[in-house]
């Protein structure tokens, strides 16, 4: 059973997510993880599905082709089954302020130099105020105080404010 | 009403200092808050470092919002200090000094928080639940020098304020 990855980008309007899941449901594929927003107004969308067969890949693709004809970008691949993740120890990055470039560059230094792995990342721009929040999962035993002192410095030379707190994952 | 600084602002992002709550100064400010928030839409908690003032002073009133459990009314506290705070839960909320976004924040639900109250000086203990204790939680951040924008529950939790500006 075939996963592929599904994306589209393009001018919002409703009925975008309706028309690509009906397609997949009626190829009779498997809507898994999927990630879907506005991004300065642009639809943006990222799937995950399981498909029965190969042709069954072609066929999506034959479907969602009057997208494209309506603008959208739109794309089809295979992607390979992927093991689970190593677990690591999950933190929660927060980083705020005036707008300039390098800010998620020099986050993501920082966060790279201790060997994290940025598992979940959103940027928003407002009218005078960035804000990035991010997951980042770092090897087990990595001093996570270190990390901030080191981000907090890097993003004061920015003139952001730069959080770094270890998540805590309750089981209720 | 005072102007309302908006983030980035470094007055924001400092922990601010405690002062007297006798003090002439204090209670004039605390009037100046009230003030401002009961003109402000929507404003249920205001700090003083949101209108340039780097005190350890903020105000609450939470009255008629349709999430209030208890409440306190409208509620000044100076030097406050968290005593307990338990049962999180996880609420999108906004803030006047972000006013293009909103964040989804787990906090507390049951909260204790001491203080004292602006004027008399008198200590008091508030014990509350519900949006109160996530308005107190929310403004002792401010005087912390952290923003709801700080404690967002992941990457997806930020969100463009779709309401009043």
């Amino acid at each position: 059973m075939p996963s592929i990855a599904v994306t589209v980008v393009g001018h919002d309007r409703p009925g975008i997510v309706n028309r690509v899941t009906a397609h997949i449901a009626d190829l009779h594929g498997n809507l898994e993880d999927s990630s879907m927003g506005l991004l300065r107004g642009h639809f943006a969308m990222t799937l995950i599905a399981d498909l029965p067969d190969e042709e069954s890949m072609q066929a999506l693709e034959d479907r969602l082709a009057p997208l494209r004809d309506e603008g959208l970008t739109v794309s089809v691949i295979a992607v390979p089954g992927e093991e689970p993740h190593d677990p690591g120890l999950l933190a929660r990055m927060s980083v705020h302020g005036a707008d300039r470039p390098g800010i998620v560059r020099g986050a993501t230094d920082v966060v790279l130099r201790f060997g994290g792995n940025i598992t979940g990342l959103s940027t928003r721009l407002g009218a005078d105020l960035y804000v990035l929040t991010a997951d980042v999962v770092f090897p087990p035993g990595t001093d996570l105080a270190a990390v901030s002192e080191l981000l907090q410095g890097r993003m004061s030379e920015l003139g952001v404010h730069a959080t770094l707190v270890a998540d805590d994952e309750d089981v209720l | 009403m005072l102007p309302v600084v908006t983030a980035p602002g470094d007055v924001l992002s400092r922990r601010c200092q405690e002062v007297s709550a006798d003090d002439p100064a204090v209670v004039a400010l605390a009037a100046d808050l009230l003030a401002t928030m009961a003109v402000s839409p929507g404003c249920v908690g205001l700090a003083a470092n949101q209108v340039g003032v780097p005190w350890r002073v903020f105000c609450v009133d939470v009255r008629g919002h349709p999430k209030t459990g208890a409440d306190h009314g409208a509620l000044v506290m100076v030097n406050p200090v968290l005593v307990s705070a338990t049962r999180k839960e996880r609420a999108r909320e906004g803030c006047m000094s972000v006013p293009d976004f909103t964040g989804d924040v787990r906090r507390a639900t049951r909260v204790t928080m001491g203080g004292y109250l602006p004027g008399s000086g008198d200590e008091i203990e508030v014990v509350t639940d519900a949006f109160e204790a996530r308005a107190l939680l929310h403004e002792l951040d401010h005087i912390d020098g952290l923003l709801f924008l700080d404690r967002v529950a992941g990457p997806h939790a930020v969100h463009p304020r779709q309401t009043y500006r």
